[in-house]
């Protein structure tokens, strides 16, 4: 019989007790949530690898201060978007640089295209393009909302409780960000 | 001009999120509005493009030297720690054995001494003013999220 994983609160207890195995197994646990919520709002493979394992570190040096009857992850994630915003402000120009990364938006209709047509294969391309830069250049928090909703696939009172906004601001952050892409997309919508 | 009721209630319907209820309001409002209309096909093709997309996975083997990475930087930290500790005590030591060696000496030039009170002095406004800023200013300072 397979043993029961312990839960994250049981886990931040020991972490709290000097226990590294642990925050292993919390970092076994979070790390692919922790990395694709960075990539999300830095748009590169590398400054989400590097800014979602210096959360993790963080994490660990404040681990007195965790509430270990609250979620894991949420209180990782206030630390991790800190970091992904700071990150940002360091990099101004970073609309260029995310021009420049290797590609971090893929899109599925594009690869089933590309075997279909080709001239839809190229509209595709402009799309994920124009998509990629619209985010690019997107405010900080409209962009948060909108790739934890469109990309991570959370519910808005998800989003809400992780950001600590009303579900209101949730939508309204969302109709925000949509309109910009709606706009950048114009005749390719 | 779409009001935010409106606004919400389309971004509910596209994201599958909305009441029955509240989706016969929206469907009355959008069947009343060529405005709405307009902005809930708009707002519709764009579900149908950005819903294709994901984002790009990193390949397998990151996974495997994740933890590992972490646990590095734990280390590091704390070996950083010390190096910082050990440095600035080392350097304290050696500056303070200095300044009393040029003061105690009766064979150093007035300018030493002279130049030596002022590196102190202004040094030591640095610090002050550079502490401040951290700990008060950035502190008090509403716009510091802001993007500047």
């Amino acid at each position: 019989m397979a043993r029961e994983e312990p839960d994250d609160r049981t886990l931040v207890l020991r972490v709290q007790r000097g226990d590294h195995e642990a925050f292993g197994v919390l970092v076994d646990r979070h790390m692919r949530r922790a990395y694709f919520g960075a990539l999300g709002l830095v748009g590169s493979h590398d400054d989400a690898l590097d800014l979602s394992q210096d959360a993790f570190v963080r994490a660990y040096r404040a681990r007195d201060s965790i509430d270990p009857d609250r979620p894991f992850y949420a209180w990782l994630y206030q630390i991790l978007r800190r970091l992904c915003f700071n990150h940002l402000r360091d990099h101004r120009n970073r609309a260029r640089r995310l021009r420049e990364a290797h590609p971090w938006l893929a899109d599925d209709a594009w690869s089933a295209a590309g075997r279909a047509d080709p001239a839809i294969t190229v509209e595709r391309e402009e799309i994920r393009t124009r998509v990629r830069d619209s985010l690019a250049l997107m405010p900080e928090r409209e962009r948060e909302v909108f790739v934890l909703k469109e990309f991570e696939g959370l519910k808005y009172r998800e989003i809400g409780e992780l950001l600590h906004i009303p579900i209101g601001t949730v939508m309204s952050r969302l109709y925000s960000a949509r309109q910009r892409l709606a706009n950048q997309l114009g005749d390719l919508l | 001009m779409i009001d935010e009721r409106m606004r919400n209630l389309m971004m509910a319907a596209l994201d599958g999120e909305i009441a029955k209820r509240d989706r016969r309001e929206l469907d009355a409002a959008i069947e009343a509005s060529d405005d709405l209309e307009g902005e809930w096909d708009r707002l519709q093709r764009l579900k149908e493009v950005t819903g294709t997309m994901r984002l790009e996975s990193p390949p397998d083997r990151i996974w495997q030297d994740y933890w590992s990475s972490v646990y590095s930087r734990m280390e590091r930290g704390v070996a950083w720690i010390f190096l910082t500790v050990g440095a600035v005590v080392l350097v304290s030591w050696s500056v303070w054995q200095a300044v009393d060696e040029i003061f105690q000496s009766s064979d150093a030039p007035w300018f030493l001494k002279v130049g030596t009170v002022s590196l102190i002095v202004g040094t030591v406004i640095l610090l002050v003013s550079v502490i401040r800023e951290k700990v008060f200013v950035n502190r008090r300072n509403p716009y510091k999220d802001v993007h500047q």
